[in-house]
């Protein structure tokens, strides 16, 4: 299953993805996309690495999914988190052009 | 409003100080994340979903206008111009950085305020009645005691690491707005047979996963005992609360463990064997810490003004205003106002900064300088002359604070929820803002009258969800957000859980289940006088059960 590994900032908290340069990025299209579990493994060695140098916090690995031909996080909450409050498309990475391509849902409308 | 003394100031401008520097000693990493979360968090930071989150306290849901500018300054030069009113009567910032927090720690220690004890396993703020002070048939104005046990509890060195939080709510008129039976110590302000006042003492009631109403543990305490009285409970539970599971650490479940009586005679034995000379109020320090909440010198008025009558027979909307969020002071010719923070379809308790300060100069020109949070996450203006109320309403309306729904149907209770919560499984803000622009404030939400909806996005129940007279919990089951619904609570004198619908709806289908919840209570009270509860109270869930799942084909079960 494809993935990609997120943490938090350590400054200032705000949601970042680590990309292929092994650097961490607030935009998740610049997240590196694990396709594996050497892929997955290794991302996550050097994620622990940043936060053993203290520049982020409490990071993990998500589960990607394709959703109308777009890639994005395949959990409600890590769609949420990497793309903002589904009240307020005013704010987090949705307001920035960092969020996925296909945001949830924002209405609870089916 | 209490002032700080020199101590006050001391100890938080102290505080600030050693915040900025375990900050500092952790942008430069010399002290690890596990080493430094119990000192954030000790300061109210916690991180969230999208960043951190700061909780800053409001001691018993009070602030002048000074300090509420402070909170909207704040929003704006360090967050996104906005700002959530919680059920703890306390606000907070969904956006701020770790880099900035010393800064705004310091900069709410200018106005008497911080962040201390708004997270962790110590005695939380202290809350008590919006209306404290200016409503009509008090016992006794609750925020002297309020006042007294922020003092008591702070960084107290015997409950800073207690097996699990601690709530505390003080109520002084015979109408619990404070939802006592529902803190880890309930307070109610009474009179003895003597006339001498006291408290009716509460312990052990929760929300969370184990919702358990209070049981009074004592039918009077003598005022000057109160300290003595809380030390005993505190210590009690401190001692036997469990600590090996936190979801059986709260005195809730001692409560329950334990049995009344018993934990009853092991707080009296305590309350007996304490020196209870050594946390005695004396009658002078109660009367010291009284003066500060004295109330306003308002001027002799007319208890009728002919301005608002006036306005009333012209204006539907000023006078539906009047009818939902405006309440009679004790003092004839004055007003207790709520503007409301829950406009239709807007997100329950979210303020802009804007609005803040609209508030605070309401509060400065109208209130004497007094504003109130409510649990329910609104902001009252306590003291205004029923002569300035319709320009009062002009500003609140134009600021979008004058939706007329205070205790009505889209007045909803909701925590953050899944869109800002860590902790969260489900979306509150979005059933919520559904839900108010469902029922609107029209003709409807009028004819449907007082009901009261509560929303949680988990378990944790931060929305009251059990003790709301419509309550929703938000769960998640395989992925997808499910809702479950409960009927019949209350957080009042006369409080009860919720009980289960039975099986949760699905997103599409959580507004048309509580429409047909709303439907059956129109079809089965027994007069348009009789409320949602009195109705659920007097038919119980049967009639609603059968509404929901023999005719609902929308259900998931």
């Amino acid at each position: 299953m494809d993935g990609m590994v997120t943490a938090n900032r350590l400054s200032d908290g705000v949601v970042v993805f680590l990309d292929a340069a092994g650097a961490w990025s607030e935009d998740f299209h610049r997240g590196a996309v694990l396709a594996d579990e050497a892929a997955k493994a290794a991302a996550l060695q050097t994620a622990a690495a940043t936060e053993r140098a203290n520049l982020v916090v409490g990071s993990y690995w998500i589960a990607l999914e394709t959703r109308g031909g777009h890639l994005a996080p395949k959990e409600l909450r890590e769609a949420i988190r990497a793309s903002g409050p589904t009240n307020r498309r005013d704010l987090g990475k949705q307001a920035l052009g960092q969020a996925p391509d296909v945001l949830p849902r924002a209405s609870l409308e089916s | 409003m209490y002032r700080y003394d020199e101590f006050d100031a001391a100890f938080v401008a102290a505080r600030v100080d050693q915040f900025r520097d375990q900050v500092a000693r952790r942008l430069a990493g010399e002290i690890t994340e596990d080493e430094f979360r119990p000192h954030r968090l000790m300061n109210g930071l916690y991180l969230q979903l999208h960043a951190y989150m700061l909780r800053v306290a409001i001691p018993y849901g009070a602030l002048n206008s000074a300090q509420m500018r402070k909170l909207a300054d704040i929003s704006r030069a360090y967050d996104r111009g906005y700002g959530h009113f919680t059920t703890r009567q306390n606000i907070q910032y969904n956006w701020p950085a770790l880099k900035d927090t010393p800064d705004i720690l310091a900069e709410l220690a200018s106005v008497s305020m911080h962040a201390i004890q708004t997270s962790g396993n110590c005695i939380r703020n202290v809350t008590s009645d919006q209306f404290a002070g200016a409503i009509a048939g008090e016992v006794a104005d609750p925020r002297p005691y309020a006042e007294i046990l922020r003092q008591w509890s702070s960084q107290h060195p015997e409950f800073s690491f207690l097996p699990r939080k601690f709530k505390i709510a003080v109520n002084g008129a015979p109408h619990d707005r404070a939802a006592i039976r529902v803190h880890d110590i309930g307070l109610q302000v009474v009179r003895n047979e003597r006339g001498e006042l006291g408290f009716e003492v509460y312990v052990g009631g929760g929300l969370g996963r184990t919702p358990i109403i209070a049981k009074k543990v004592r039918d009077f305490l003598p005022e000057r005992d109160l300290l003595n009285y809380c030390e005993a409970v505190l210590r009690v539970y401190n001692l036997e609360g469990r600590r090996d599971n936190k979801y059986k650490a709260r005195i809730k479940i001692l409560l329950h463990e334990k049995g009344l009586e018993a934990l009853r005679a092991a707080v009296e034995a305590e309350f007996a064997a304490l020196d209870r000379e050594a946390l005695a109020l004396p009658a002078a320090e109660i009367a010291r810490i009284a003066g500060f909440f004295a109330p306003p010198e308002l001027p002799q008025r007319p208890a009728e003004s002919a301005r608002v009558t006036q306005r009333r027979g012209r204006d539907a909307r000023f006078d539906a205003f009047l009818r939902t969020n405006v309440v009679a002071h004790k003092q004839p010719g004055y007003v207790i106002v709520t503007a409301s923070l829950k406009p239709i379809g807007g997100a329950p308790g979210d303020a802009s900064a804007d609005q803040m300060d609209a508030v605070a100069d309401l509060a400065e020109s109208y209130s004497s300088d007094e504003i109130r949070v409510s649990h329910e996450q609104n902001l009252i203006l306590p003291h205004v002359a029923l002569d300035d109320l319709p320009a009062v309403y002009d500003r609140l309306a134009a600021m979008e604070l004058a939706t007329a729904n205070v205790g009505a149907i889209s007045d909803i209770i909701a925590c953050p929820g899944l869109d800002y919560c860590a902790l969260a499984t489900a979306r509150s803000i979005p059933v919520a803002q559904r839900l108010s622009q469902h029922f609107g404030e029209g003709a409807r939400a009028g004819d449907i009258g007082p009901l009261k909806i509560k929303i949680s996005g988990c378990i944790n129940a931060c929305g009251h969800h059990h003790v709301g007279h419509i309550g929703i919990l938000g769960l998640e089951r395989s992925g997808v957000e499910t809702y479950q619904i409960t009927l019949g609570g209350s957080a009042d004198e006369k409080a009860s859980v919720g009980q289960l619908t039975g099986p949760g709806f699905g997103a599409e289908d959580i507004v048309d289940a509580v429409d047909i919840v709303v439907e059956a209570y129109r079809s089965l009270r027994a007069s348009k006088e009789e409320t949602f509860l009195e109705t659920y109270r007097r038919v119980g869930m049967a009639p609603f059960k059968e509404a929901l799942y023999e005719r609902n084909a929308g259900s998931d079960i």
